[in-house]
């Protein structure tokens, strides 16, 4: 582990700034949307829609950022920046180990959620 | 009056985004409305008027450039502040925001603290302009108010063909010392409301007022084909209001006023002038010192309208007037050629 999935001091931040209560409402929203953000990044992915890509990856980057997940959100942008791959193959292991990180980061915000 | 509640239009494909930006402004006791796509926004801020914007760039069927681009050729929303809050990569994009107008970049996740600031910020400055916005209306005119909206402010004038009018009301002093100061507002502000009328109707615009006098252009700041037709033609008609006006007078008992005009058509720089902090609308040259004294010089002439050389020329035979020969104005080295114009009665 290089760093932890939440960084609680943003995370924290949010809560005071926001409430706490909004926040848990917030990490709802954010993983039911999430799952949509992933999907549709698999699905660019086999259309070859690179503005699709694109953006999938950027939304993705900017609400991990929102809650602190600081690694799903650099994997996001590593993403984002790149743009599809020439290789199809490179974007679908990077979507896989953003999947990986993905399960990591949602299951800390439940933790964080009902902690 | 910045810190009264806005209404806030908070647009942003991201629905985690859109909550929490709207949490944002709700705390700092904002109304927040959302919308999803720059489409979608558009359409709400055709149809309903709003403070502030709060705008995303990545989005799917309009992004945030387009908004932009299409908020500055649209008069009506061209001074609606915008927030650009983006976690857009790159210097470049910010660049291009603030080229296109938008008052303000955020990165995103927006900092509250930052946000509120940037809010109060924009607020302030959008109250200021509306004030302005409301000031120019009210006393300049809607072109000088249309002028300003297309080619923006900016100190510094052109030079364009005008007919200026010069006016005011005879024996005012003495007018303003027997009566009470109540009746002399009173009478003003009735004087004025016809003068405007008058002035507006032939397309002149009138951009200074001070006491009982006035200054109207004809041509600036928007070109008019006759500019000097028009003047005497509005001239005449502030004549013949006055007289009814003087009617009304008559029959409460109050003593009838007279007015004097003078106009002179010429080339003069119109411009704003001033320092960026206050600033009119107005036009200096010798056409306008030409017509200030003409006005003055009606009193000597015992003639209401007086008109110089430029403008009789402009108006052909379509309005008798009487030639008065040469005379010699204050700050003229040489006689100036002056006519009266004739009101349609004697005296």
């Amino acid at each position: 582990m290089h760093e932890s999935v939440i960084d609680k001091a943003v995370y924290v931040e949010l809560q005071e700034t926001t409430g706490a209560e909004f926040v848990d409402e917030l990490v709802d929203t954010f993983l039911e949307e999430a799952t949509g953000m992933l999907a549709e990044l698999r699905s660019a992915r086999a259309d070859n829609h690179a503005d699709r890509f694109r953006r999938a990856a950027h939304s993705l980057k900017a609400n991990s950022n929102t809650f602190g997940a600081m690694r799903l959100a650099a994997l996001a942008r590593e993403l984002e920046l790149k743009g599809l791959d020439a290789e199809p193959a490179c974007d679908t292991a990077a979507i896989a180990a953003l999947e990986v990180e993905y399960k990591r980061a949602a299951a800390a915000l439940k933790d964080l959620r009902h902690g | 009056m910045a810190d009264a509640a806005a209404r806030v239009l908070i647009v942003d494909d991201n629905k985690v985004n859109r909550l929490l930006l709207s949490r944002n402004v709700q705390m700092q006791g904002h109304r927040a409305e959302l919308a999803e796509n720059g489409r979608a926004a558009l359409e709400m801020l055709r149809r309903e008027p709003f403070d502030l914007l709060l705008l995303d760039i990545e989005m799917p069927e309009m992004d945030g450039f387009a908004v932009l681009e299409q908020l500055k050729a649209d008069p009506q929303l061209r001074d609606l502040p915008v927030i650009v809050t983006s976690s857009m990569e790159g210097l470049d994009s910010i660049v291009r925001c603030i080229e296109l107008g938008a008052e303000d970049y955020l990165h995103k996740p927006v900092n509250p603290v930052l946000l509120k600031a940037r809010i109060g910020a924009s607020l302030e400055k959008k109250h200021l302009r509306d004030q302005q916005k409301e000031l120019v209306r009210r006393f300049a005119t809607s072109e000088v108010a249309q002028d300003l909206q297309q080619s923006g402010f900016a100190l510094g004038g052109k030079r364009v063909h005008a007919s200026v009018m010069f006016s005011d009301i005879r024996g005012f002093t003495a007018l303003v010392e027997s009566q009470s100061p109540e009746e002399t507002i009173e009478l003003l502000n009735s004087y004025y409301t016809l003068m405007f009328d008058a002035i507006r109707s032939h397309g002149g615009v009138v951009n200074q007022m001070v006491g009982d006098g006035l200054m109207a252009l004809f041509g600036a700041p928007l070109p008019l084909d006759e500019c000097a037709g028009s003047a005497v033609a509005a001239a005449l008609e502030m004549i013949e209001l006055i007289e009814q006006f003087n009617l009304e007078r008559a029959a409460t008992r109050k003593p009838a006023i007279r007015i004097g005009i003078g106009i002179a058509t010429g080339d003069v720089v119109a411009g704003y002038t001033g320092t960026q902090q206050r600033a009119t609308y107005t036009c200096i040259g010798d056409t306008v010192n030409l017509a200030a004294r003409l006005e003055e010089h009606t009193k000597v002439a015992r003639r209401a309208i007086l008109i110089d050389t430029e403008t009789k020329r402009a108006l052909a035979d379509r309005v008798r007037v009487e030639t008065l020969g040469a005379v010699p104005l204050k700050g003229k080295s040489a006689a100036v050629e002056i006519f009266a114009v004739d009101i349609g009665r004697s005296g």
